[in-house]
């Protein structure tokens, strides 16, 4: 076998997972993580210049190309900043060498997973992936071994595996439908061919299938009214795995639903997917809205903006289009590097505050100057203000929706401006006024924070033409 | 497909209908493992069957799975770490029999409405087996709903992956059905790995899910 960057994305976290877990000590393993991911992110790159043919089992497109991108290019900068986040959890006594040894194996093995399920070109292999994803992120929440964290895990656990045992449901009855039309055996399952011959499946057996698709994987996206497993997940597991589930493991939920999106999209008869992603969407985005003002803990909070942007995203794609395809693509790119911005600064928050409550942060601004004005521009990114790049792309998703459907576009708006309110209304409380509760010096690592941001800020001020064709050109694939 | 391959195929998945009607109503943890034992045996029983009637040999190793994992090594895991933690016998009920034994009977007739409209232009085999999966995956999720007790909802999500399974090899000739069930059957060792090792209930003082609720998200 010949090595090609498609192997290198798949085979280098897969060998750094047992290189980890085999190694004893903290600050080889840390760095070794860092290295792993970073020669991840390089593989991943090579796949913009060259690329292999898709095979029956994996694939390489436009389209997950951009998610490949986006996942390493996050990994490898949230595995920066777990280098500092984990040595002061070391210091503090809150995790010990064999759980940190463990740790980082498990966040190598979770990279593995997600690539492999954006490069899957079966529906079987996709779905195990995403298994495997769950799996190790459920290890990852219960790490601390706390009650509540025990208690996150197990919720999300249960929650988790109804969710894919649905998917795999949905997935079942694609093959089914392509049975009779491919014939039996392996290439009914790869999507490839799925997508080729759509047309003539049977309508009525995609639309089943894509019902159980949508609660399945709507679930591990968070959308609501599936969302319950995801804020106590976030807000309990390390916050290095708070910012992957946040900005990564989301997306590869959405992506899994993309591909049936399309499946969907290639037969006339089935039902438009649209307006089902359109309505959760729509859900997810006003109740995670108002779910806003009564959070105490800062992880929550951050947490269910999460669940609204998911459904800002979903609806962009629901909507479809050229336009809103392109606004979701921006979306989700931006809001990925954002929020996981935000929990690098709330993972340094909360450990130079010891809490992760609210009430006991007040004027960071004052005591943290580079923390909590980080904070303070990754909130005003989140929330959507100008010039950054979450304003441009909810601008395109609002215009777009004003052009198509004024009605869908007022519940919105109307959404985006509550959820806007509340994250002011909390970061008013934790980054200025008096300074109140304990704290500690902070042993941070900016560059990850920052350099998630100037992105962030750089994309809203100028998208350079060869992005924004490409993003153009992926939005045309999905229809 | 001759007349009696059909026949044997349509009773073993019918059974397992049958079996999850008999799950939904123990209220004694014991009982209820005995009872899940039963499904798993019934399921590699129609696992089997498929592999022969369809010339699929590896479809027995599926079997071989739901027969020694699933009909052995769990019950017998479970009733141990029953057992060890003195987690208390009786099942607390969200709703009572008869309530959950009609919503039961109403599932069944769903999904018999949903799978035999959609799939009539399927073959007759796969689409009967393939209504009866989903009875038994609804089923599964009314368990997970009714029961209050962490155990008992685990058994609950084991019958709804048993429907899966049998979904799964309905579907003539679909790959990754092995590697499929081998996924699952890992899944399911986590989580009753986890129930022992996470102590839940050193940690909770009890297995019932709503006291595991108690923090829902505002500490104070």
């Amino acid at each position: 076998m010949t090595f090609d960057a498609l192997t290198g994305v798949l085979l280098i976290p897969a060998v750094a997972a047992a290189l980890l877990a085999a190694l004893p000590g903290y600050r080889l393993t840390a760095r070794l993580n860092v290295a792993a991911t970073a020669l991840t992110l390089v593989c991943a790159l090579s796949l913009f210049v060259r690329r292999p043919q898709p095979g029956a089992y994996l694939i390489v497109d436009d389209l997950n190309a951009t998610f490949i991108m986006l996942t390493t290019f996050v990994g490898f900068s949230t595995s920066v900043f777990s280098l500092s986040y984990i040595g002061h959890e070391l210091e503090t006594g809150r995790l010990t060498l064999p759980f940190v040894r463990f740790y980082h194996a498990m966040y190598q093995v979770l990279m593995f997973a997600m690539n492999l399920a954006l490069v899957a070109n079966n529906i079987g292999l996709m779905w195990v992936a995403i298994e495997l994803a769950t799996l190790t992120t459920v290890l990852m929440v219960g790490i601390y071994r706390t009650h509540e964290a025990l208690e996150a895990a197990w919720k999300y656990f249960i929650l988790g595996s109804v969710g894919i045992a649905l998917a795999l449901f949905g997935t079942i009855l694609v093959y089914m439908a392509a049975r009779p039309v491919v014939g039996e055996g392996l290439d009914a399952m790869v999507w490839t061919v799925l997508v080729r011959r759509a047309g003539e499946f049977d309508p009525a057996l995609l639309d089943l299938a894509f019902v159980f698709l949508l609660l399945g994987y709507g679930t591990k996206v968070g959308l609501a009214p599936l969302h319950a497993w995801l804020p106590d997940a976030h807000a309990e597991g390390p916050t290095p795995i708070s910012a992957v589930l946040s900005g990564l493991l989301l997306n590869v939920a959405l992506y899994a639903l993309l591909r049936f999106k399309m499946l969907l999209a290639a037969n006339a008869g089935a039902l438009a997917p649209g307006p089902l992603m359109v309505t959760l969407g729509l859900i997810s985005l006003v109740f995670a809205a108002f779910m806003l003002y009564r959070r105490r803990d800062i992880k929550r909070l951050f947490a269910y903006s999460s669940i609204e942007h998911m459904g800002i995203i979903t609806f962009a794609f629901g909507m479809g289009g050229p336009l809103a395809n392109f606004a979701g693509l921006l979306h989700m790119t931006m809001h990925s590097l954002a929020k996981s911005a935000i929990f690098f600064a709330v993972g340094h928050v909360a450990q130079v505050k010891g809490t992760q409550r609210i009430a006991d942060m007040g004027g960071l601004t004052e005591t943290h100057p580079t923390l909590a004005w980080g904070l303070v521009l990754g909130v005003l990114a989140i929330a959507g203000l100008p010039p950054l790049g979450i304003f441009m792309s909810e601008f395109l998703v609002v215009s777009s929706t004003f052009a198509r459907a004024p009605a869908l576009a007022i519940v919105l708006v109307f959404g985006l401006l509550v959820g806007l309110a509340g994250l002011f209304l909390r970061l008013n409380s934790i980054a200025f006024g008096e300074p109140r509760g304990p704290s500690a010096k902070a042993q941070a690592s900016y560059i990850p924070m920052f350099a998630h941001l100037t992105l962030v800020l750089a994309a809203g001020i100028y998208m350079p033409p060869a992005l924004v064709a490409w993003f153009q050109n992926v939005a045309g694939l999905l229809g | 497909m001759s007349r009696i391959d059909f026949d044997m195929a349509h009773l073993l998945a019918g059974l397992l209908v049958l079996i999850s009607f008999l799950e939904l109503y123990q209220d004694r943890l014991y009982a209820l493992l005995n009872v899940y034992a039963l499904h798993a045996l019934t399921l590699a029983a129609s696992v089997a069957w498929q592999a022969m009637v369809q010339d699929a040999p590896h479809l027995y190793v599926t079997a071989a799975i739901a027969l020694v994992f699933k009909a052995i090594v769990i019950p017998v895991a479970l009733h141990r770490i029953i057992v060890r933690l003195g987690i208390h016998r009786e099942i607390e009920k969200v709703v009572g029999v008869g309530s959950a034994m009609l919503a039961g009977m109403g599932l069944v007739a769903l999904s018999m409405v949903v799978m035999l409209r959609v799939t009539s232009g399927a073959d007759p085999l796969a689409r009967e087996d393939l209504a009866f999966a989903l009875s038994v995956v609804l089923l599964g999720l009314l368990m997970m709903v009714t029961r209050r007790n962490a155990v008992g909802q685990v058994v609950g999500f084991m019958s709804l992956e048993n429907g899966l399974v049998l979904a799964a090899t309905g579907a003539k000739g679909m790959p990754l059905v092995v590697e499929i069930s081998v996924a699952f059957s890992i899944l399911i060792a986590f989580i009753v790995i986890g129930i022992f090792l996470f102590r839940i209930r050193e940690r909770f003082d009890t297995v019932d899910v709503q006291v595991l609720d108690h923090f829902r998200g505002e500490r104070r």
